[in-house]
């Protein structure tokens, strides 16, 4: 049989930028990402656009400018989400987004710093930061997109994967319980809780959006559909299907107790705002015990 | 028998075959494949192992090094930023003396964000106390962690068995899988020493400062020189059982040779297609492959190279304002010993991935054979300066 390949085009570097200078700014939300990034790498029906999307929005609702904002992530498919926002990110090693946002944080209280990243990485390499820094009630703004498996490298078990799951090194099903995020975040300090599935956009954007009014370290997961790595073993279908079952599944109970959050397989996720409350932030701590004691001891040795 | 196996799969079928009985992992590009064959294999009963997937790299160590310690012979695999955050406990696995193996699927390091492969992250732990060797292809790397644990059950010293990432983790190759029968009668049932046990309890890991220290140090080192004879022996006995033998270096087209290639892992199959395509022309190079680099081979290199005029060492990292972690070894091999003098040039090739194709290595040939001095100690090829 004869093949007729297609003629192979040189690299014309002015047509491309071309293209992305026209094709850029087409959608209303093109500011805020970096053209020439999209389209992304995720898969199709992936939760991950959803809550970029989402993040997006409330940056928007709130009226924020990309120079007010930095966002920092780790490693996986979420981490991604650095790279194709069109601002002051930084993409860091696996599992130190938090600390990392600890000390833009310090440095510079002035921005909203998102940290926004996966599950895997913010609770299984990166665990230990997380409940410190939630403890600290350092300001920051943690968006944990909760897809129950590590999508990038395959598909393989990690700390959210549910008991009896299937994953790419649970074939006979999982022998751990998976955490309890919003109950480990509530139980670490944070100001802020709340879960929503990626079939909650609106919930989501409102969520985000008052998050950045909190003071202090306030956290929101996203369960979001993975068609590859965490749909297909557990047979929840594709990426729409993955989504009808989070329609199916999840029950909205505002202020519900983050202990009864548990997620297991196919059984009922909670979604909603569990905490929402008040206590100094660090750097509020900080400047009251710290600071102002130094400078009363100077200013009582000058006397 | 005769199998088509990645690197990632000659891996685990090797640690199967060596009956582990604890892996615990964490997943990374590109050592992934290791692990999920493992955790396929404790499901359906290919092999009796316990299988955990912690939350990091540093506890993946540190879970192997406990089930070691207990007696068990036990197993992990990783990659790159994976293997910079097992540091602390490298140096744990050696200085306690636990003889566990792993496989590390070379990849570089970041920023920026790479996943391919460059052997920047197992340079770096030449220091931690673990014996290392460089494979070229799947078969070596299957054959290469069977007789890691010989040598590492031998003088007690843990191993890491190198690949490159991609070009053999993901590359799928024909493996000669031996039978069970055959690796059983090679590697006998694992037993420790001196381990965990209630029946007969001891205290691990007790401080010790100026008094003893330096002494266990000192037999730390004294392991290590014994490991070369470990790998010797270990090399010739797996040769008897199953025909396949690779030594410490390995020479190729030496004989008379006034320039040699230096080379470890995969470029060297690349180099040997340019040794031979030279030598037609009538150019008198020839190639050494280092495949165990901890401990160093000092002496063979010394005998191998020490009468050449030229050696052009190929180093797939580098030591930042040093150069070429290989070449400085074989400089220092080559230093203050009975023999002429070879001037060694040491390239710097294939960072994060980049291709070292047949016409790079005919460039690193060319310009050795030009050079009047090295006009540095690194000379990077590829990097477009
Ligand atoms: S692997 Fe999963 S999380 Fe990653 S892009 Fe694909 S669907 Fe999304």
């Amino acid at each position: 049989m004869k093949r007729h390949l297609r003629e192979l085009q040189p690299f014309n570097k002015e047509a491309e930028d071309k293209h992305i200078r026209e094709g850029h700014g087409l959608h209303p939300l093109d500011a805020y990402l970096k053209p020439g990034r999209i389209p992304h790498i995720w898969c199709p029906g992936c939760g991950l656009g959803v809550a970029l999307t989402a993040y997006i929005e409330a940056l928007h609702r709130k009226k924020f400018p990309v120079d007010q904002c930095s966002v920092v992530s780790g490693i996986g498919c979420t981490g991604r989400i650095a790279g194709y926002l069109d601002m002051d990110t930084y993409h860091t090693t696996h599992g130190r987004a938090i600390p990392f946002a600890t000390g833009l944080a310090l440095a510079r209280p002035d921005l909203h710093i998102t940290v926004f990243s996966g599950d895997g990485d913010l609770f299984a390499i990166g665990g230990n930061h997380m409940i410190h820094a939630a403890r600290r009630n350092v300001n920051l703004k943690v968006i944990c997109v909760n897809n129950f498996n590590y999508g990038m490298t395959g598909g393989q078990a990690g700390p959210t994967t549910p008991i009896d799951a299937k994953t790419s090194t649970t074939p006979m099903g999982n022998a751990e319980p998976g955490f309890n995020l919003p109950h480990l975040a509530h139980a670490s300090g944070a100001i802020y809780v709340a879960r929503w599935t990626t079939f909650h956009p609106r919930q989501l954007v409102h969520s985000i959006s008052e998050s950045f009014d909190r003071k202090g370290f306030t956290f929101i997961e996203v369960i979001a559909p993975c068609p590859i790595g965490y749909g297909r073993p557990n047979k929840l279908g594709d990426g729409l299907e993955e989504m009808r079952y989070y329609r199916e599944m999840s029950e909205v109970r505002n202020g519900a107790d983050p202990g009864t959050a548990e997620i297991r397989l196919r059984d009922k996720i909670l979604v909603g705002k569990f905490v929402d409350k008040e206590r100094p932030d660090f750097l509020e701590n900080y400047n009251n015990l710290v600071i102002a004691k130094a400078q009363a001891g100077k200013k009582g040795r000058a006397a | 028998m005769k199998k088509v196996l990645m690197g990632d799969h000659a891996v685990s079928h090797a640690a199967m075959l060596s009956r582990v009985q604890v892996i615990s992992a964490y997943p990374i590009t590109p050592q992934t494949y290791v692990v999920e064959e493992l955790a396929e294999a404790c499901r359906d009963g290919r092999l009796k192992a316990k299988f955990v997937m912690v939350e990091s790299e540093h506890s993946a160590m540190a879970c192997i090094i406990g089930a070691c310690a207990a007696g068990s012979r036990a197993f992990t695999a990783t990659s790159s930023h994976g293997l910079a955050l097992m540091h602390e406990m490298l140096h744990w696995a050696s200085g306690a003396r636990l003889p566990v193996v792993m496989a590390n699927c070379n990849r570089a390091l970041g920023p920026p964000w790479n996943i391919l492969c460059d052997h920047s992250d197992s340079m770096s732990q030449r220091d931690t106390g673990w014996i290392q060797f460089y494979v070229e292809s799947n078969q070596e790397a299957l054959d290469t962690v069977i007789q890691a644990y010989r040598i590492a059950e031998k003088v007690l010293l843990p191993v890491m068995v190198n690949l490159d990432g991609f070009f053999l983790t993901h590359t799928a190759e024909v493996v000669d899988v031996p039978d069970q029968d055959q690796v059983d009668a090679y590697l006998p049932p694992f037993s420790l020493p001196y381990k965990l046990d209630v029946e007969d309890p001891h205290s691990f890991g007790a401080i010790c400062l100026d008094d003893n220290f330096m002494a266990l140090k000192h037999d730390m080192q004294a392991a290590m020189d014994l490991a070369r004879d470990a790998a010797l022996e270990a090399d010739e006995a797996f040769a008897e059982i199953f025909g396949r033998k690779y030594g410490l270096l390995e020479p190729y087209r030496m004989d008379h040779a006034d320039t040699v290639l230096v080379t470890n892992g995969t470029i060297t199959g690349t180099a040997r297609e340019v040794v031979d395509d030279l030598r037609r022309r009538g150019v008198s190079v020839g190639l050494l492959k280092v495949r165990m680099l901890r401990p160093f081979p000092f002496a063979p290199v010394r005998s191998l190279l020490g009468d050449r005029e030229r050696i052009a060492v190929i180093d797939r990292s580098v030591s930042y304002g040093l150069a070429g972690g290989l070449a400085c070894e074989i400089r220092s091999a080559l230093y203050g010993h009975d023999h002429g003098r070879p001037r060694v040039f040491g390239y710097i090739a294939g960072l994060g991935g980049k291709d070292v194709v047949p016409s790079d290595i005919e460039e690193i040939v060319n310009r050795t054979l030009t050079y009047e001095q090295p006009p540095r100690d690194d000379i990077w090829i590829g990097a477009g300066t």
